[in-house]
């Protein structure tokens, strides 16, 4: 997200879903839309329906790129020099908007001199794709009347993740395609309410609502409003505390995450949760990280409580109490409240409704959220300023929220770790359409149990045939940071040399392997690209 | 028999779904017609999305660890304990000794309610998610 904030001021899905279904052209890049946002992959067979017309730049075969009018398979972390070659291509053929670039947008120049300096055959053949697919793709963004790029976690796990959004944005600035409705750039949010996360400051540097901690005048409002001198130095990343060895952080509190299972270089993890002097976890199942805590607290599933997700779109909406807790199972909210209260400090809140309250005194872009308006409504997407406001439903229109778009030039960067003799495979980590995250949930249920038992690593029929493998046979996989046993699905979803697999089984746990080199602005992990090597069992 | 109205918590896209609830259990999901982003559909992960809520994997009461089993205790324990823990390592070593990851499965007012505790209660910004992973 910090690349959209940079180049944009605000860093969310610019677009509503709905509008997806819109545009005529749709640049999907780095998202498997099909199996991980389903529903976003239903607008865009629609808009195809009506017409529109699909490129998908993808190092995979997905279901998506099958039935897209330009696919581009190009190589794992070349995305910045494939993205700007077609910049360079749309410069070439006068295909970018004149008239947007002088008004709306800054640093143009810098983009432009550097996109001049490029060699575009050479940049192709970086990302080994066919120039002439690159121009009809080229061709095809800039004269489209209105264009719509999605794209998720295949761009931001990477050593160059902020580089990579900036990329795609300068793309869209180039050809005039955002501030106006079905344009823009949308990032597809993982997670349920990892928007709404984000969104609530629950990140090291940043109150609720984006507001910087290191801002007096913004730590003075919310000090006043909580009673208590506030922290001003930003705090620690998710990795500096889960990679510290015990050492950065010496207690934690994990609400709803699994790290021993979810973060990069699981060895690390282990030995940092079982170096933590104090750890106490609140989840609904028995994790593998609730395993090595001190105290375990029953938490209530999202059926048992009230509250608000925000979706990928910004939409604020309920999530209902259906059924009182199960067991002695008690909220997150009343946990974390009875311990404040233990502390010393009183926090007491009649319902959800009253957090809320305090959520849009203290918040901005979700001044207008009370939970009577979102009840009466299909919710209401943020900015929404006060009780009359309409909420938003495409961000930057006639401005962006910084005034001006900055076009970020960036150049390649080679990923953190590279196939070689040794680990001659590069291997990538994704999701599959059952399940979800970690597995908690999802594994929890028969059907979606029976549907996909297990991890399934996708191999070439090529490589397949070179290491005499048959589909089904068991493997040992491999990298520099640990091996697993996994099971091969051959398929041509995955080009000569790459593999894919996905992160949700315990009994195959990828992160055992995956590099934790990550990119240094927004510090996502590399989860996308590591070397591997392969070996049949007997 | 009742059905809720409520929202999906498997992806970003954020599904409007009804629960049907009989004697106190949810039993089925289905899709709401009429809402913005699922009109009327849902993926496999919706459909069966009941099927976790009564599983009995479920954690069901507090546990603390004692002689490296997690043994079963009632809440006044595990909150005296928890508390008693977070203040002493504060006291010891300082509020940024301690660390919170928060969830993007929990709702916007527990995310808030954890950041405000990390901050106002604990002192320390050393709060995080997993929304880069």
């Amino acid at each position: 997200m910090a690349g959209l904030a940079t180049t944009f001021g605000s860093g969310a899905m610019t677009n509503s879903i709905e509008e997806i279904g819109r545009a005529d052209v749709i640049l999907v890049i780095g998202s498997n839309t099909t199996e991980a946002h389903p529903q976003v992959a239903r607008r865009i067979f629609s808009a195809l329906d009506r017409g529109s017309r699909l490129i998908v730049i993808d190092p995979r075969r997905t279901a998506l790129a099958r039935r897209a009018d330009i696919h581009l398979q190009h190589r794992p972390g070349t995305d910045i020099p494939l993205l700007n070659c077609l910049m360079r291509l749309i410069l070439d053929d006068n295909l970018h908007d004149d008239v947007f670039i002088e008004h709306r947008t800054e640093n143009f120049n810098e983009l432009r001199d550097m996109l001049y300096r490029l060699d575009p055959t050479e940049k192709a053949a970086v990302a080994n794709v066919p120039p002439a697919q690159l121009k009809k793709a080229a061709e095809l963004y800039g004269r489209a009347n209105k264009a719509v790029i999605c794209y998720c976690l295949g761009i931001t796990q990477h050593i160059c993740g902020t580089d990579n959004v900036q990329t795609i944005a300068n793309l869209a600035m180039l050809t005039g395609n955002v501030e106006k409705e079905d344009t823009g750039v949308d990032p597809l949010r993982g997670q349920n309410n990892v928007q709404g996360a984000c969104d609530m400051g629950a990140l090291p540097g940043v109150f609720p609502g984006y507001q910087a901690v290191s801002n007096e005048a913004v730590r003075a409002e919310f000090s006043g409003a909580w009673g208590r001198d506030l922290p001003a130095e930003p705090g620690l990343t998710i990795l500096d505390m889960t990679h510290g060895g015990g050492k950065t952080v010496k207690g934690m509190f994990i609400m709803g995450e699994n790290p021993l299972l979810s973060d990069p270089t699981l060895e690390k993890v282990r030995n940092t949760l079982e170096n933590l002097e104090f750890l106490a976890v609140s989840d609904i199942f028995p994790t593998e990280t609730a395993e090595l805590a001190h105290v375990v607290f029953p938490a209530a599933s999202f059926a048992e409580k009230t509250g608000t997700f925000t979706n990928s779109e910004r939409r604020v909406q309920m999530v209902r109490r259906a059924i009182e807790p199960i067991g002695e199972c008690r909220t997150d909210s009343d946990i974390i409240c009875a311990l404040a209260r233990r502390l010393g400090y009183e926090m007491n809140y009649e319902s959800s409704a009253e957090i809320m309250e305090e959520i849009a005194l203290l918040t901005p872009v979700y001044g207008g959220m009370y939970h009577d308006r979102l009840e009466s409504s299909w919710g209401l997407q943020w900015p929404c300023f006060n009780r009359s406001h309409p909420g938003t439903v495409f961000l930057h229109k006639y401005n962006f929220a910084r005034g001006r778009g900055c076009f970020v030039p960036a150049a390649h960067q080679m990923p953190g770790e590279q196939p070689d003799e040794e680990y001659p495979f590069l291997l990538m980590t994704g999701r599959v359409y059952h399940h979800y995250h970690t597995g908690a949930m999802t594994r929890a249920g028969n059907i979606l149990n029976r549907e996909s038992p297990e991890a399934l690593l996708e191999i070439n029929p090529v490589d397949a045939e070179s290491l005499t493998l048959a589909s089904g046979e068991m493997l040992n996989l491999a990298t520099r940071r640990g091996t697993i046993k996994i099971r091969a699905l051959i398929s041509e979803q995955v080009a000569p040399g790459m593999l894919y697999t996905s992160f949700h089984f315990t009994e195959a746990p990828i992160n055992l392997l995956t590099n934790a080199a990550s990119d240094p602005k927004a510090k996502c992990p590399e989860y996308k690209i590591c070397a591997a090597q392969l070996e049949k069992i007997n | 028999m009742a059905e809720i109205l409520t929202t999906c918590v498997y992806c970003g896209c954020g599904c409007g779904l009804y629960l049907r609830v009989e004697n106190g259990r949810v039993t089925g999901s289905s899709p709401s017609r009429n809402h913005p982003v699922s009109q009327g559909n849902l993926c496999v992960k919706g459909w069966h999305i009941h099927e976790f809520i009564h599983s009995p994997r479920r954690l069901t009461r507090p546990l603390i660890r004692r002689k490296d089993k997690l043994v079963e205790v009632d809440w006044d324990e595990a909150l005296d304990f928890t508390a008693e823990s977070l203040a002493r390592l504060k006291e010891k070593s300082g509020p940024d000794s301690i660390g919170l990851l928060s969830s993007a499965k929990c709702s916007n007012e527990e995310n808030f309610l954890l950041q405000k505790f990390s901050r106002a209660v604990l002192g320390t910004n050393n709060i995080d998610h997993c929304a880069r992973l």
